[in-house]
This record gives structure tokens, C-alpha cells and sequence, in this order.
């Protein structure tokens, strides 16, 4: 009974030897992840500036952050921007709000263009969500005011009625540490973020006096305006 | 024979398991029950910063996944392991450092999420150094595993352990790659990837920790203890060896499908979306092995309630993995992506599959374990038609908004301009909203009536002497 084969004799090696049974399902469990993951760090086509670099910021030697202007491409964020999204982040924002447009009519007028991948490409980690419990806000920057921003932060049913969004009273109590700022700039420039060591040696004093509100709202307020599109261009063919 | 079964085997650290999963079950869902009333009475935040939803939610699943999951996963696993090679652990130490790892991981968890200390990553919210222990305590888990069938005294390794071994090596692999990340300060730090890389490794992990912590472990659960409460053997053994290897390869590429229309190459989501069709044939397979495994003995189903669950357990996998696949074919994941339908899926599986299948095989420990009957089979009962009711009102309450929700945010009125803001579609959700927290709060109770049931079997069991006839040996 023991010697007999009940299926091939693959199969029946595989059942007898835990480590051959190791490394065969070793290897099968590793096939999907390469082929689905490896090309997208060296296939061009994934990042849209290689055909069209003009969505990304063309920075000459000199220039500061604060020198770009909105629609001139994609940049790494302002200090402040930066020290938003860690707030954004630590609040769990990703969670009910996505920060991806796909290229559908009714989401292209509800929220503008799609998104593109060379958008997110200095976000560590990305924030394209999974969920809509509230509304995209890939694009967000420029729609509302800072002081709409502050009121809705606060007490978001004060300016939307329907809202289920927190109150985020706290924000405003808690200033932000230029050292703090200084270091997240550091480990995002040895992760490939092209910081200079001017940004970073500014990064203090441009967080200097300045809350957590201030900081997400920065944050909001940059979101999608990076690029300026071109109507005529197909950036996803 | 108890005397020396109990000598044979290492029973005490599965009895820790056991008990901790029932405690974490009653805490996880407690958790769940807590954010899905936030979302229909936002006033339930309390503008502070520790309840708030954000924060909550990622406390929610990790304790449902990794503290629940994980113990009821863990107990199952060295229980099973060692009836079925009819051997000892390899080490009753390291099974017990793995224990007191694990839990003390979840309990970091508890201190470290509502603080707001994340790494950003759905799943994998939890920061560096706790990363690193969960790598170590998962690598010794996995190790005791593979050295306990080394040595075990059968010939063939029993299909069970197949699974489980499936999972221990994926999660390794997704945890670490997953996880990659430069410290910046003791409890921050940002991931090595960036943007739509990291999207992919993202819901390559997302979609395999359903896949394989989720359904590989859980399946390996389903494989030992559906037989065992049914006294009959796996309905067939060829259906079981392809059911395995092509979970094992298929289930990996499915993670490209939470991308679709996204900046993620066209070519990826696509090839995640026709892997996710394919993936109906091995997990029906599955799940048709697990319920015929009953023919001859379907009678059992009136009076063995630990059976119903299995069974039932098995019929939501089938439903959610054939759902699965339908919201992955392009045009319908257009549709219920970023919706609610996503999160009810997801519930169909956790709660119906999950839940289920764990509480089942939990009583079946339970009563091997303490070798003795339950305290109140009737109570047993109770806990099954909470379980299913609860889960069914909160599917039903995510179908209905999820469909609703991304039918209202594509609608056009006759002048071709948007019929809805997104702020009419929020108002919209609130019925189904509540719904949903009713429908969680019976599920919670019923695990609060499985936690009851369990601590008087374990008190009647060690006050009463024994009168029970002996379990059999595997």
C-alpha cells in the first residue's frame, strides 16, 4: 500500500519529500510576480515622459522648487506639500479617497483628465486608493479655496451637508518639524527623488510657523496640477 | 488514550491558539462593527484623532486578518500537522516563541495604528520594526512546520499541509518584497517603491494575502477538518491535486486586477483579469471536493451543527470566488471598482468563507482539545444562524450600494451633463450604510455567543471528571 502509486510519479515524489515539495511550489508561486512586476521597472511604455517628456519639470541648475509654476510638470513636492501628504497619509485619507482618474466620460468631467502614471512616480508609497467613499481627488488642487480647505478640514458637514468625512480638529494644534522635514526629504532623495541639497537645506525655514492644516491643504491645493494637458495628445496608447 | 495522545502530541500551544482566535474573532468584528457605524453616523468619530476612521479601519483588518486569521490559522495548522504525520512538533519551543511573538505583534498593532504610525499600504499598514518581527516570527512558524512533516511517520504528506505550506512560502515572499522600505526615524519609514511599481506590488501583495493567507491557509484548514467532522474521506483525490497546483500558480497573477483603467499598463491589468477567470475552474474544483466529501453522509447536516458551518462555509466560497472573477472582466469592474461592491466581496469571502470555516474547525479543536462535547451544541446553532444571517444582510446591503454607487456617478441627464454630485451619491449610501453596521453587529454577536459557548466548555471540561469516550487517533 505504501509503495503505490496513486497518481504520476511526479506527483507521488513531490508528496513523499516536504523539500522537494518546497522548492517545486518555491519556484510556481514566484512565476506570476516576476512576470507581472519586473517589466514595469525597465518597459518605457509604463512611464508616459519617455515619449512625452514635457510632463515632466525641466529643472535648469539654480532653480528652486518655489521657481516652478503650475502646468510647468512634474516635480517633487515643496517641503510643506511633502509634510501634507505624511499628514494625509498618517490619517488614513487614502482609505475612502482615491488619487486615480481613469479614462472614462463621466470621470473626466467629474474630476478632469485621466491620470498618468508619471504623475505618481515620486510618490513613496503611491495613494491611488481602492475606494471611493469619498470623492477622487487626483486633481483636487485649485478646485476650492485654502479657506474652503480649512473650513471642511475642521468640520466638514459645515460646508457639505451629506458628508461622512471625520472632523479634523487636531490638525491645527500640531506645527510642523523642520527637521522632520528636512530627514523625509533626505530618504526620498536616496530613493531617487531628485531633492538638491539647497531644498533640503531650505526645508526648515520654508515649514517654519506652519501647521499640519496648512501642510495638507498645501498638499491638496498641488494635487493634479502638475501637468498641463494637451487635449490632442493620447499620453496611454 | 487521551493520556497519550496528549503525551504524543503538543496540544497546550493549539489550545493557546484556539482560545486566542475566539478572543480576537469577538475583537476584530467588534472593531468592524465600530468603523461601518462611523461611516453612517459620522458623529461616532468623536474629533479624536485615536477613533477616528482612518485610523480604525486599518486596526479593523489587521486584527480580523492578522490576529484572528492568524491564531485560528496557526492553531489549525500545528493541530493538523501533527495528527496527520502522526508526529510531535519538530520544537514545542519555538511553537510557543512563535505564540508569544505573534500575539505580541497584534498587541503592537493595537498601539501603534490608532496612533497614526503607518507605512500607508492597505494590509500592510504596520511600520519597520514590527515588519521585521512579523518576518522572523512568520519564518520560525514556517520552519517548525516543515521540519514537523520531516519528520513525520506517514509516507505521503496529508493535502492539508500542502496548503498551508503554499502560504507560509507566498506570505514570505509578499511580506518582504511587499515591505521594502528606508527608515527615517524609529517609527517611520516610506516604501522603496514609488507610484505605479509600487501600485503593482501592492495588490500583488493585497490579492495574495486574500489568496493565500486567506484561501491557501484556510483551504488547508478545510481539507482536515470538513473529513474529520464528516467521518468520510476526501470526496477525491485528483480533484485535490489540481486544485492545488493550479491555485498555487494561478492565484499569484490576480493582484493586476485591481488596476484596470489605471495608469498600470493595459497589458498587466489585462493579464491579471484573464488569469481571474481561469481562477473559477481550480477554486470550484475546491469547493465541490470540500461539499461532495459529505455524499453518503448529508444527513449529518441536521443534527452536526460544527458541520453546517463547514458546509455553509464552503457554498460562500463558491459564491465569492465566482464573484471574484466577474468583477475582474473589464466591464463590470468599471463599474464596481472604488465601490462598496468591492468591500461586500470582499465580506462574502471574510465573512462567509473565512469566519465560517474557522468557527467550524474552531469547534472541532475545541472539543478534541478539551476532549469533550460542547457546552450548549444549541448554542452552536445560535452562533450559525447569526453568522449567516449577519453575513448575508451585510452582502446584501454592499450589493445594493455598490451597484448603486457606480451607477449614480455615470448617470446623465437629457442635456448630457451628470445627474448626481458625488456628495448626492454619499447621501444615497446612509440606508445601506446602517444596514450594514445591523447586519455586522448580529455577526459580532454571534461570535460574542461562540466565545461564551467555548469558555464553558473549557470550564466544565477541566472542573467535570472525564466521561467522554476518548478521540480517535488520526
Amino acid at each position: 500500500m505504501a509503495n503505490q502509486i496513486h497518481s504520476t510519479r511526479f506527483q507521488d515524489k513531490v508528496e513523499r519529500n516536504i523539500f522537494v515539495m518546497l522548492i517545486v511550489t518555491m519556484l510556481l508561486l514566484s512565476v506570476g510576480g516576476i512576470v507581472e512586476i519586473v517589466p514595469l521597472f525597465y518597459l518605457k511604455d509604463t512611464m508616459e515622459h519617455n515619449k512625452h517628456p514635457e510632463v515632466m519639470w525641466q529643472r535648469q541648475d539654480g532653480q528652486s522648487l518655489n521657481d516652478w509654476t503650475a502646468g510647468a510638470g512634474v516635480r517633487p513636492y515643496k517641503p510643506l506639500e511633502l509634510m501634507g501628504r505624511e499628514v494625509y497619509i498618517r490619517e488614513g485619507c487614502y482609505l475612502c479617497h482615491s488619487q486615480m482618474i481613469r479614462p472614462f466620460r463621466d470621470e473626466k468631467e467629474r474630476y478632469g483628465h485621466y491620470s498618468l502614471a508619471s504623475e505618481s512616480m515620486y510618490d513613496h508609497p503611491f495613494q491611488w486608493g481602492s475606494k471611493r467613499t469619498g470623492p477622487d481627488l487626483a486633481r483636487v488642487g485649485g478646485k476650492y479655496s485654502d479657506d474652503w480647505h480649512f473650513r471642511h478640514l475642521r468640520a466638514p458637514r459645515d460646508v457639505v451637508a451629506e458628508s461622512v468625512m471625520p472632523n479634523y480638529p487636531w490638525l491645527e494644534t500640531y506645527p510642523v518639524a523642520g527637521q522632520r522635514t528636512a530627514d523625509t526629504m533626505s530618504a526620498m532623495r536616496t530613493l531617487g527623488v531628485p531633492y538638491t541639497d539647497a531644498d533640503i537645506t531650505s526645508a526648515a525655514s520654508e515649514v517654519t510657523g506652519k501647521n499640519e492644516l496648512q501642510a495638507v491643504v498645501a498638499y491638496l491645493q498641488v494635487l493634479g496640477t502638475m501637468v498641463k494637458f494637451d487635449n490632442s495628445v493620447d499620453y496611454r496608447e | 488514550m487521551q493520556q497519550t495522545l496528549a503525551q504524543k502530541y503538543n496540544f497546550e500551544v493549539v489550545k493557546a491558539f484556539t482560545v486566542m482566535a475566539v478572543i480576537y474573532l469577538v475583537v476584530g468584528t467588534l472593531l468592524g462593527v465600530y468603523v461601518a457605524s462611523e461611516l453612517a453616523w459620522p458623529v461616532l468619530n468623536f474629533d479624536t484623532p485615536e477613533l477616528s476612521f482612518g485610523r480604525l479601519r486599518p486596526l479593523h483588518t489587521n486584527a480580523v486578518i492578522f490576529a484572528f486569521g492568524g491564531c485560528a490559522l496557526m492553531a489549525a495548522s500545528f493541530y493538523s500537522v501533527q495528527r496527520t504525520c502522526s508526529t510531535a512538533l519538530w520544537s514545542n519551543g519555538l511553537a510557543w516563541f512563535v505564540f508569544w511573538g505573534w500575539n505580541a505583534i497584534i498587541v503592537s498593532a493595537v498601539i501603534t495604528l490608532p496612533l497614526g504610525l503607518t507605512q500607508g499600504k492597505e494590509y500592510a499598514e504596520l511600520e519597520w520594526p514590527i515588519d521585521i518581527a512579523i518576518a522572523v516570527v512568520w519564518l520560525a512558524y514556517s520552519f517548525n512546520f516543515i521540519m514537523t512533516i520531516a519528520r513525520r511517520k506517514t509516507t505521503h504528506i496529508y493535502v492539508s499541509n500542502w496548503f498551508f505550506l503554499s502560504m507560509m512560502i507566498m506570505i514570505t515572499y509578499l511580506h518582504v518584497v511587499n515591505s521594502l522600505s528606508i527608515p527615517v526615524s524609529a517609527f517611520k519609514s516610506y516604501s522603496v517603491f514609488s507610484g505605479v511599481q509600487d501600485a503593482m506590488i501592492q495588490w500583488w501583495w493585497g490579492h495574495n494575502a486574500v489568496g493565500f493567507y486567506l484561501t491557501a491557509g484556510f483551504l488547508g484548514m478545510m481539507y482536515y477538518f470538513v473529513p474529520k467532522q464528516a467521518g468520510r474521506p476526501v470526496f477525491s483525490y485528483r480533484l485535490s491535486v489540481i486544485h492545488f497546483w493550479a491555485l498555487t500558480f494561478g492565484y499569484v497573477w490576480l493582484g493586476a486586477h485591481h488596476l484596470q483603467y489605471t495608469a498600470l499598463p493595459d497589458w498587466t491589468g489585462s493579464l491579471g483579469a484573464a488569469v481571474s477567470l481561469a481562477m473559477i475552474i481550480p477554486s470550484w474544483g475546491g469547493a465541490v471536493n470540500g461539499m461532495m466529501t459529505l455524499s453518503g453522509a448529508w444527513d449529518k447536516l441536521r443534527t452536526d451543527y460544527v458541520l453546517r458551518f463547514l458546509i455553509v462555509s464552503l457554498a460562500f466560497y463558491a459564491m465569492s470566488t465566482f464573484e471574484g472573477p466577474v468583477m475582474s472582466a473589464k466591464t463590470v469592474n468599471a463599474l464596481s471598482h472604488y465601490t462598496d461592491w468591492g468591500i461586500g466581496h470582499v465580506h462574502s469571502g471574510a465573512l462567509g468563507w473565512v469566519g465560517m470555516v474557522a468557527a467550524g474547525s474552531l469547534y472541532h479543536l475545541v472539543m478534541k482539545l478539551w476532549n469533550t462535547e460542547m457546552y450548549s451544541a444549541r448554542l452552536v446553532n445560535t452562533h450559525f444562524w447569526m453568522a449567516t444571517i449577519g453575513a448575508v444582510i451585510y452582502i446584501i446591503a454592499m450589493w445594493v450600494s455598490g451597484i448603486m454607487q457606480g451607477l449614480m456617478w455615470r448617470e446623465y441627464d437629457e442635456f448630457g451633463t451628470l445627474t448626481y454630485t458625488f456628495a448626492e451619491s454619499v447621501a444615497a449610501m446612509y440606508p445601506y450604510y446602517v444596514m450594514r453596521a445591523v447586519g455586522g453587529l448580529i455577526y459580532w454577536s454571534g461570535a460574542v455567543v461562540m466565545l461564551y459557548n467555548v469558555v464553558m466548555t473549557i470550564r466544565q471540561a477541566s472542573t467535570a471528571p472525564n466521561t467522554q469516550p476518548a478521540a480517535a487517533a488520526a
